[in-house]
């Protein structure tokens, strides 16, 4: 056994880390400095930036424009962007689409959609959930039906599309054969969001940022040659969509990042004229959440050395979200306690909070979303229930 | 990065944990709470032959010169099967004397351990040291060539047991103080040394060390005089190590128990397992015992870096890990149990048990948060990062 880094892995940190010392524009470090929210231009911008670096894609293969980097090596890509407060891109086309096409989609859809997902030249959304679905997405009701001309017609609405307000395209899950068993009836569309018929409801969170959306369709037309894989056959994409790129999800670079700032923020908070993070109260509790990312951080090493030595994702991705969203959630919760006071103010508006660190209330706000998107905390206990500790069903 | 275990690795590995199930089943530790040296010297003795106790010392002092994760994956076995034979304390000792102690020493003390022919203990705690192995109280002073050590030592696994204990005490300078530790390895019988056998909570025996007035040449120092103590943080890092590979091998039987009774235990009418409530405390205690795994082979590894940041940082944390995870686990395995799960009868209990043992001794919870946080590492960079 071995824990450190290989000479070649080690460069590849340190090529990665001297190129984000330059790589950022000036507008996007401020606001990466304090962890501010990316507005939607800033972060194409970035994407492009990436693009131009041959980064943008680390998991394609080299084929469709991808670097061609190991499961490390994507790895420690994503953590390093994290470290450094990168904006964080939009994952819809480059992990979710993007790999899904390469598996099930035509040549002729290859073509047309992958090189502009790269490019960042269309942004994509995802219409899976729909209004009381939650997690169980082939509860879906979304119609799509055969117009006779060879188009199908949508009618219907999703939810929580995600970044829908900016998107070009959207992938759906529709239903095409309401008469088949749940998961055996729906099929996997890709839509243009400029269809006639398609309209988007931006919603506020409570982190105070318009995130998710609600997407409608009324008699939305979608060419046949916009179905992906068998008529009826898409909860098998479903699924496989649902599998792609899970080495990056316990966000470790993300919860490293934001422990930093709890205690850059514990450092120049004063109580009783001391920092508070001298206060061993607050540093054991700022020193255990670090310990068990700690523990998060070396599962997940576990876990890129299985991928990269090729075996299948297993109950490790279930364990690394569940506990990866858990610990970034507490390191926003540890924030706003040590900011007292000043973590009452919403985003310091006028400026009158000096050196507020505005965005945390805002991403404390957010990440209590972690437990929830991408499948609930309490779906991925079920499924280590059933697959792992083989207990029985209901 | 490597995770994997050698094949040689891997056939330790099976190979132990078919013994013990085996050879020592949890029926074997229960027969021993009533005895009152607690361990046999006829287990000890297949220990040895199975290569066992020479696994952590070089093929130069008769061992067979395994890492310390070799060393791990047996205590992991040890644990699973709540073994009670003198592992870890004869681990302990014997590395101290490895690495503090002259050819002569060697040559007394280590063959005949690794022949499983005797077993150590290591007394390093003192009342009011708590963890801090540099808070030592007992003094040892010079009369002639003569050593005179007076003082107190508590919790020594296998004190009661040992053929030969290794003390530290203090030759100069004040508890807190890292000058002035010296190690002594004291034997069996000699004058003044008073072992007041103890009872453990997790049914094992332990010793209280009175030390008074033993009188001990130069030749039982282990190491220059006063200068023990980067020593003694190594071994009980060492031993906290330990603590954590062995509570892993717990928590992973607690988990199979567990899980195994949620399969077959039936109310209203139904396996229990199939309430999602108790499905998904179950999927818990997974999660928590692989983070801890995680960290103890961390911890494995990093307790042989020549940096004692690195190697006080991991150590820590596996440590703290460890008492989060065993903790959570050990209990949840007793609630998921019921009624069952408190009574004598149920083995849940001894594990629990051990477990709480395992998540004090070497530094509980509080004081390797401490440590952790102490480390310079803990504030390296939070300056930086807003630029």
């Amino acid at each position: 056994m071995d824990l450190s880094f290989t000479p070649e892995q080690s460069a590849f940190r340190d090529e990665v880390r001297a190129w984000l010392r330059t790589a950022m524009p000036a507008h996007i470090r401020e606001k990466a400095a304090i962890d501010a929210h990316f507005e939607h231009d800033e972060i194409m911008e970035w994407h492009r930036i990436l693009h131009r670096k041959g980064w943008v894609a680390p998991h394609w293969p080299a084929e469709w424009g991808g670097p061609g980097l190991d499961v490390a090596r994507r790895f420690i890509l994503t953590e390093e962007l994290e470290l450094a407060g990168a904006p964080a891109l939009s994952p819809f086309g480059l992990s979710m689409v993007g790999p899904l096409l390469m598996q099930f989609g035509t040549e002729a859809q290859k073509k047309r959609f992958l090189p502009k997902i790269l490019a960042g030249e269309e942004v994509w959304c995802q219409g899976y959930s729909e209004p009381n679905a939650g997690s169980d997405l082939a509860s879906l009701k979304l119609r799509a039906e055969p117009d006779g001309n060879g188009s199908y017609v949508l009618n219907g609405q999703k939810t929580w599309t995600t970044y829908a307000q900016h998107a070009d395209w959207i992938f759906v899950l529709t239903r095409t054969d309401p008469n088949a068993k749940k998961q055996a009836g729906i099929s996997f569309f890709l839509a243009d969001m400029k269809t006639p018929g398609i309209t988007v409801r931006p919603t506020l969170t409570i982190g105070g940022t318009p995130a998710f959306c609600d997407t409608f369709f009324e008699n939305a037309v979608v060419p046949a040659e916009n179905l992906v894989g068998p008529l009826n056959g898409g909860w098998t994409l479903a699924k496989a969509l649902l599998g792609h790129e899970r080495t990056g999800i316990a966000a470790v670079g993300l919860s490293t990042r934001a422990i930093r700032r709890v205690k850059r923020i514990a450092a120049t908070t004063l109580e009783r004229g001391r920092p508070l993070l001298e206060h061993p109260g607050f540093r054991a509790r700022i020193a255990r959440l670090e310990i068990e990312l700690t523990a998060l951080k070396m599962a997940n090493y576990r876990a890129i050395v299985s991928a990269q030595e090729g075996h299948a994702p297993g109950p490790e991705s279930s364990i690394l979200k569940i506990r990866g969203s858990e610990i970034l959630q507490q390191c926003f919760v540890l924030a706003m306690e040590v900011m007292g006071h000043d973590s009452l103010s919403w985003f310091n508006e006028a400026g009158v909070i000096p050196g507020l660190e505005q965005w945390v209330a805002s991403s404390f706000n957010y990440t209590r979303a972690t437990t929830i998107y991408g499948g609930s905390n309490e779906i991925q206990r079920n499924v280590i229930a059933k697959l792992i500790l083989n207990l029985p069903s209901a | 990065m490597d995770f994997d275990l050698s094949p040689d690795q891997k056939l330790l590995e099976s190979t132990a944990a078919a013994f013990i199930r085996k050879e020592s089943p949890v029926t074997r530790m229960r027969a021993l709470r009533e005895d009152s040296v607690g361990w046999t010297p006829e287990f000890w003795k297949k220990m040895a032959d199975l290569g066992w106790l020479g696994l952590a010392f070089p093929e130069s002092a008769g061992g067979f010169g395994g890492s310390f994760v070799d060393v791990a994956l047996v205590i992991e076995q040890l644990g699973a099967g709540l073994v009670p034979e003198p592992f870890i304390p004869s681990l302990l000792a014997g590395t101290a004397i490895l690495r503090a102690g002259s050819p002569a020493q060697h040559e007394r003390f280590l063959p005949s351990l690794i022949a499983g022919d005797t077993s150590l203990a290591f007394a390093y705690a003192e009342r009011g040291s708590r963890f801090d192995p540099t808070w030592v109280e007992s003094t040892a002073t010079r009369e002639g060539s003569d050593y005179v050590l007076r003082g107190e030592k508590v919790f020594v696994e296998n004190g009661q047991a040992a053929d030969a204990i290794v003390v530290s005490a203090r030759t100069s300078g004040g508890p807190g103080d890292a000058d002035g530790i010296s190690l002594f390895v004291l034997e069996r019988g000699a004058p003044g040394l008073r072992v007041t056998p103890v009872k453990t909570m997790d049914g094992r025996r332990a010793a209280m060390i009175g030390l008074d007035g033993v009188r001990v040449s130069e030749a039982s120092r282990l190491g220059p005089e006063g200068g023990a103590a980067g020593v003694l943080d190594e071994i009980v890092d060492l031993g906290a190590a330990a603590a954590c590979a062995e509570g892993v091998g717990v928590m992973r039987t607690v988990l199979q128990m567990t899980v195994d009774y949620l399969r077959t235990r039936e109310q209203f009418g139904v396996k229990i397992g199939t309430f999602q409530a108790l499905q998904h405390r179950a999927v818990d205690m997974f999660v928590r015992t692989e983070l801890a795994r995680s960290t103890s082979i961390m911890a494995s590894i990093r307790v042989a870096d020549p940096d004692p940041v690195e190697r006080r940082t991991a150590i820590s944390a596996a440590k703290v890990e460890l008492a989060i995870a065993g903790r959570f686990v050990t209990q949840q395995a007793i609630q998921l149990h019921g009624g069952i799960g408190i009574t004598d009868e149920h083995d849940v209990g001894l594990y629990f048990k051990r477990m709480h043992v395992l998540n004090v001794v070497f530094g509980d919870e509080e004081h390797h948060l401490a440590r952790f946080s102490a480390q310079p590492s803990f504030t390296r960079g939070i300056e930086t990062t807003a630029s």
